[in-house]
């Protein structure tokens, strides 16, 4: 393994960042706080069942993961918070890795955070300067301060690094879902005590240098969506359609999907992830800011084995750029149907969600799983995908629909909308601090944010949904992914059932970069202090060979981390540079002109 | 196997042609080498039944990993709980934990409590190296599994010591400590140091934020990991953290062995004004602990260090040298290991913290100690039930006392151990001309100071015959004056006549109890919890080495062995947990700073709290949870107990106040100190 790994970063490059740097005489400086997404961070058992025995302190979630071959139930049951309060189930007490281990490596030999740690070591980080603000992901960000008080632990180590590194300010360096945690602690931090961290306004303009936001996911992601809907991604749905027994199957009573789907459920931090803004932001049934996105995504190393299991012939050479002609609707997040993705919205029926009715519809044998769409009759579930297309805003409505708990807890830590007036003081509650289109970044004029991700990889954007064939069965996932639904063309930007634009494979290329584009650029109501922005994207370059592993020009959500022109940025800004000193903004994507588009009152 | 056929038919080929010259005729020759052939069919056919013979050994081999494979699976397949059950098969069922016992009682997590771990136990791992150690960046050089020290011993010997003079990083080598509860819950894989304390903890409610393990850089002195790490002001803003958001309660430390002397450091440098100390004020304290609970604190330094500094040797190394000779003295194939752990050694200032302190005055001067006397084939049956093993036992010490003169802790020569002190001829080394280098080149990469020193001055340490604790820092000055050098800038070993002298404010004193003054903290309590009932080294006889080059010039003399008397392979021994003697973990909380003292001004109230040491019962019990000695306490369940019960809330007295086997309190009234 070890050896492995020499042998690859041998062929990486003659030199990692780090040690090119330190030759030119760069050296830490600024105090470093790493604040990991979501996933990314590992857990362990601190109380349990007693079919948990003997992993006290071990890790259920990270590492090898091989307590889910072994008990799997055992498993699931540990990780689900509760259904109602969203924290610890009784008797059960799962708690975040502290420290540099936390989000090094996810598993074994996958790195996340390892190789921007390891060159930040060899310009003389260590221990004392550098800080894993671990928390647990699960719970919704005001949660890990009532639970763990993971807020006060980083707010007391910020200002210990600050003193005790001769008063220089620390560097945020937060990734994925970190990044609007981070955004949540900031306006914790000044808020006065029963609520806030009482550290009093003017707390990030002493101890906050720069924020760099890797792959930050601002205005959620729409792979949230489809989780919360139907617990499967892109992935999923591929696997189910090369193998639609394997995930369906309910003999040997697996129920996978419903497994995952009852655990992640009950996990509050997923509806974080929830796109926010609603219609102005990610577009209405007519228009989207993607509009006129070029999908190359042939040309593009997909994920998708079948591009080059299917289209042997097709996919070899086509380099040519294939604008679609009909421009996709990119603001239907959720269709029912290929049909009802492309037509014009005249045609489509008009839904209002009140008239959604529930009724109980309790069948004993699923019961088993908690899902909640055990509780909707199946007229329900027929008038949702009667409703055809749903945009970001009218999703809201059908999630509470179909999720009514889940979302009654989980919309009492976050909002999805967008502040008319910022000065209402209802804008105090904790629950908009994480939606940056609902808080007011603090008074800290000599404050750099950077938004730093990655492009050119194809990225969930929208869905084509249809109704499970089995709904009268025990299947208790009334919907799933249509993954025979295939653009026109290959070419096309829809691919399985999901139609794609650019961004990192996980985060668009809009949630990441508009606020640093746009809505915080210069003086705005969201940034009234000025608050310098930077945009930097890295363009995505798959690796040449397998030796190189992740490669060292990613642009992958995760695999970014690994990105040699990112870490430089980094540890240049760690030993002190500005972001004019670095390069200002450095663009690949459309965002600029997408960002032209969305109608945002600053 | 075929080569071994080939061989044997060429042997044949070789005597048929020496025959040939004899023969002289071609006829008889072709018949031979027909005769050959024969032979050579015959062997194969033989070697086609022998044939078999590698056959079976690949069987066998197959069978091993098959088996082995097989067991692995079942060892995996096997339900967690397995091994418990066949423990308790045999053995009977075992006590409840504490932590589960407690939990029954209804006790739950109310104060905060923070570890302190001891010298050796805590993990380093590497942030900065050399070329040799290429790969290790963020593994573990000390704790773990050790792995590196088998693969690479010199490029770890090289990581692992300091630098000579500063006592700080050599140059392009950054080693810091594991951080988190980690850093020494365990210290080898199955070897636990913390972890059975911490698991009966999170039984009663504790985890992550309520519980902190202070890991330090144990090699450093203890201001430098100040200066270095910034520890101790991490120590200080994390127990203020804790106090804040646990609702104001006060935090409980337990610092276990060196952590003890670490932690009165910090008590000093927290309530010190800026530059030099913390700036906490002069309540800090007392507004955020509620008590101290050391286990096995060597308070007043323990006489291992001696042995350790003067001649890297501990018992345990003295006897191995006396099992096999040859072995650890060897340098033909250059392994000089005692050179080279001494080298390491010698430049971790920690080391010289645990000198013993106090001089004669604690430790007895050449013919009086306070444990005068020697108790020896000491009786004990073993007691398996925690319950009464608490309750005072009285049986035991089946005592035949003799005199044994345990304040002089090196003497050179059994008889001159033995010997009335008027009768010792003795020579001053103090002034003794150090010769000249007798080091040649080819010893020179192991660093020891003994190479400056000549016979001239090696011979002058031998004739002085005996040292008292008080003489001993004479000695290890006039043997390694750079390292005392050093470590004289960041330790104190005296007694000090007036605590307000201002040169008490420096911090060199803060980690000696009998040079510092404790905080104004009148609700604090401070526990010495520690084992007893184990023999434990408290001074040696020394001999010169046989003269080599390379050698460390000195060593235990391993034949001095005396019936009766407690001297075992050149070790004197007496009561304490197998490391500390129970003088230097009890005095100070039985006499030393027991009521309102000069060094306890504020009238902290102290518990001695001794466990006795009941080996286990069979190997399945692995280490026991009666243990005393000083690592394998912390398994100990009743002490796990009195932990739990102070951090759910209970005081000193609640606990039962003091608990006591041994003599400490008569010894402690032996020793005239002014209080």
């Amino acid at each position: 393994m070890e050896a492995n790994r020499f042998l690859l970063l041998d062929y990486r490059i003659p030199e990692s960042p780090g040690t090119k740097l330190k030759s030119e005489g760069l050296t830490a400086l600024h105090p470093v706080v790493l604040v990991p997404g979501i996933v990314t961070g590992g857990l362990e058992l601190w109380e349990g069942k007693t079919c948990a025995d003997s992993l006290f302190r071990k890790r259920l979630w990270g590492g090898s993961f091989t307590e889910i071959f072994r008990r799997p139930l055992c498993w699931l049951e540990h990780l689900s918070l509760h259904n109602e309060t969203g924290l610890d189930p009784p008797g059960i007490r799962v708690r975040a890795v502290p420290g540099l281990v936390a989000a090094d490596y996810f598993a074994p030999g996958y790195f996340v955070w390892a190789v921007l740690i390891e060159n930040l070591a060899k310009i003389g980080y260590e221990g004392k300067n550098l800080h894993m603000a671990a928390y647990d992901w699960r719970l919704s960000f005001q949660n890990t301060e009532i639970r763990d008080k993971a807020l006060s632990r980083l707010k007391s180590k910020i200002e210990v690094m600050y003193v005790s590194n001769g008063y220089k300010k620390v560097v945020v360096v937060p990734h994925s879902m970190g990044a609007i945690y981070f955004l949540h602690f900031i306006r914790w931090v000044e808020t006065p005590p029963p609520m806030g961290g009482g550290g009093a306004p003017g707390w990030c303009a002493k101890h906050i240098k720069a924020i760099m936001n890797i792959g930050p996911a601002f205005f959620g992601v729409p792979k949230a969506v489809s989780n919360l809907f139907s617990a499967e991604g892109k992935d999923v749905a591929f696997l189910r359609s090369i193998a639609p027994a394997v995930i369906d199957s309910e003999y040997l009573g697996l129920q996978t999907l419903e497994h995952v789907m009852r655990v992640s459920r009950t996990w509050d931090s997923i509806v974080s992830l929830i796109p926010k803004g609603g219609e102005t932001i990610w577009g209405n049934m007519d228009w989207s800011p993607e509009e006129g996105h070029v999908c190359d995504l042939a040309n593009k190393r997909l994920l998708q084995p079948s591009s080059s299991d299917n289209n042997n012939i097709t996919n070899s050479d086509i380099k040519r750029g294939f604008r679609v002609k009909e421009p996709v609707k990119y603001g239907r997040i959720i269709s029912f149907g290929k049909g009802s993705s492309q037509l014009p919205s005249s045609q489509l029926p008009t839904l209002d969600s009140k008239d959604f009715i529930r009724t109980a519809n309790v069948n004993s044998p699923c019961g088993e799983v908690w899902t909640e769409y055990d509780e909707m009759s199946r007229e329900s579930i027929h008038k949702v995908a009667e409703g055809k297309a749903y945009t970001a805003t009218t999703l809201l409505d059908v999630l509470r629909f179909m999720a009514p708990k889940m979302m009654q807890r989980s919309e009492a830590h976050f909002s999805h909308g967008i502040a008319d007036n910022l000065d209402d003081p209802k804008y105090n509650h904790y629950k908009y601090w994480s939606n940056p289109l609902e808080t007011k970044l603090p008074d800290a004029p000599d404050m750099e944010i950077h938004c730093m991700y990655g492009v050119g990889i194809p990225t969930e954007r929208s869905y084509v949904y249809k109704k499970s064939a089995a709904d009268y069965k025990c299947n208790s996932i009334p919907f799933q992914i249509d993954s025979s639904v295939e653009g026109d063309d290959q070419n096309s930007c829809l691919k399985g059932g999901v139609y794609f634009v650019d961004g990192d494979e996980s985060v668009p290329v809009v949630s990441a970069g508009f606020m640093c584009a746009k809505g915080w650029r210069g003086r705005t109501r969201f940034n009234p202090s000025g608050i310098s922005t930077y945009v930097r994207e890295y363009r995505h370059k798959p690796p040449a060979s397998l030796f190189e592993g992740r490669g060292v020009e990613s642009g992958a959500h995760v695999d970014i981390m690994g990105n040699v022109a990112l870490i430089e940025d980094v540890l240049k800004v760690a030993a002190g540079a500005i972001g004019n000193e670095i390069g200002g903004d450095r663009i690949y994507s459309d965002i600029l002109r997408m960002s032209e588009r969305i109608n945002l009152r600053l | 196997m075929s080569l071994v056929r080939r061989r044997k038919a060429t042997d044949k080929a070789s005597s048929s042609d020496s025959q040939v010259p004899d023969k002289d005729s071609p006829k008889e020759q072709e018949y031979d080498t027909a005769d050959v052939d024969v032979q050579k069919k015959a062997q194969i056919s033989k070697s086609k039944a022998k044939w078999s013979c590698v056959d079976s050994c690949c069987w066998f081999i197959g069978c091993i990993c098959v088996t082995w494979w097989l067991l692995l699976f079942l060892y995996n397949a096997m339900p967690a709980s397995l091994p418990q059950y066949v423990t308790e098969a045999i053995t009977g069922p075992l006590p409840d934990p504490p932590g589960v016992k407690l939990r029954k009682e209804g006790l739950r997590a109310k104060h905060p409590v923070v570890f302190v771990p001891g010298i050796v136990t805590g993990g380093l791992e590497l942030w900065e190296g050399h070329q040799c150690a290429d790969g290790l960046f963020r593994k573990r050089l000390w704790g773990g599994t050790f792995g590196e020290v088998y693969k690479r011993p010199l490029c770890w010997v090289e990581h692992m010591s300091l630098d000579n003079e500063t006592g700080l990083d050599p140059p392009g080598v950054r080693v810091r400590p594991v951080s988190g509860l980690v850093a020494a819950d365990y210290f080898a894989p199955g070897y636990f140091v913390w972890a059975v304390l911490i698991a009966n903890l999170a039984r009663i409610g504790y985890e992550e934020k309520t519980m902190y393990m202070a890991a330090y850089d144990w090699r450093l002195s203890f201001q430098n990991t100040e200066v270095r790490d910034q520890t101790l002001s991490r120590i200080k803003s994390t127990v203020e953290l804790m106090v804040a958001t646990n609702g104001g309660k006060k935090a409980v430390i337990i610092p276990h062995s060196m952590g003890v002397l670490y932690f009165l450091h910090f008590m000093k440098w927290v309530e010190a004004p800026a530059p030099m100390g913390g700036g906490g004020g002069p309540n800090w304290c007392s507004k955020h602990i509620k008590a101290v609970m050391n286990i096995g604190g060597p308070f007043l330094g323990v006489p291992k260090a001696i042995a350790g500094l003067f001649s890297a040797e501990a018992k345990d190394i003295a006897v191995a040298r006396a099992i096999a000779p040859g072995f650890l003295d060897n340098d033909i194939f250059r392994v000089q290991t005692l050179q080279h752990v001494m080298r390491m050694s010698r430049t971790w200032d920690s080391t010289m913290s645990m000198i013993p302190r106090g001089g004669d005055t604690i430790w007895g001067g050449l013919d009086w100690s306070p444990e005068e006397g020697c108790v020896s084939g000491r009786k004990k049956h073993r007691n398996n039930d925690p319950q009464t093993a608490n309750g005072g036992e009285s049986e035991s010490l089946v005592s035949q006392v003799k005199k044994v003169n345990y304040g002089r802790i090196v003497s050179f020569g059994k008889d001159v151990a033995e010997a009335p002190s008027s009768e010792i001829q003795r020579i001053d080394f103090r002034d003794a001309v150090k010769g000249n280098n007798l080091a040649n080149t080819s010893c020179r990469d192991v660093w020891t100071e003994y190479h400056d020193i000549g016979v001239g001055g090696i011979k002058a340490v031998a004739e002085y015959k005996v040292y008292t604790s008080g003489s001993l820092l004479d000695l290890l000055y006039f043997v390694a004056p750079k390292m005392m050098a050093r470590g004289g800038a960041h330790f104190s070993y005296g007694i000090a006549d007036d605590l307000e002298d201002p040169k008490y404010k420096h911090y060199k004193y803060w980690s000696n109890p009998l040079e510092t003054k404790l905080p104004n903290a009148p609700e604090m309590e401070i526990f010495s919890l520690y084992g007893v009932g184990i023999p434990t080294e408290r001074a040696y006889v020394y001999k010169l080495s046989p003269s080599a080059e390379c050698y460390i010039p000195f060593q235990i003399d391993t034949s001095a062995n005396a019936e009766d008397s407690c001297l075992q392979d050149g070790v004197y021994n007496v009561d304490g947990d197998e490391t500390v003697p129970v003088l230097s973990a009890g005095f100070m909380c039985a006499r030393g700073w027991r009521g309102k003292t000069r060094f306890n001004p504020s009238g902290i109230r102290t518990y001695v709290r001794e466990y006795d040491h009941s080996p286990p019962a069979n190997l399945l019990e692995g280490r026991g949870t009666l243990s005393g000695a000083h690592v394998d306490i912390m398994g100990n369940f009743a002490l796990i107990e009195d932990i739990m019960r102070v951090a759910a809330g209970a005081t000193g007295e609640d606990l039962g106040g003091d608990q006591v086997y041994s003599k400490i309190f008569q010894w402690a009234e032996k020793i005239k100190l002014k209080l």
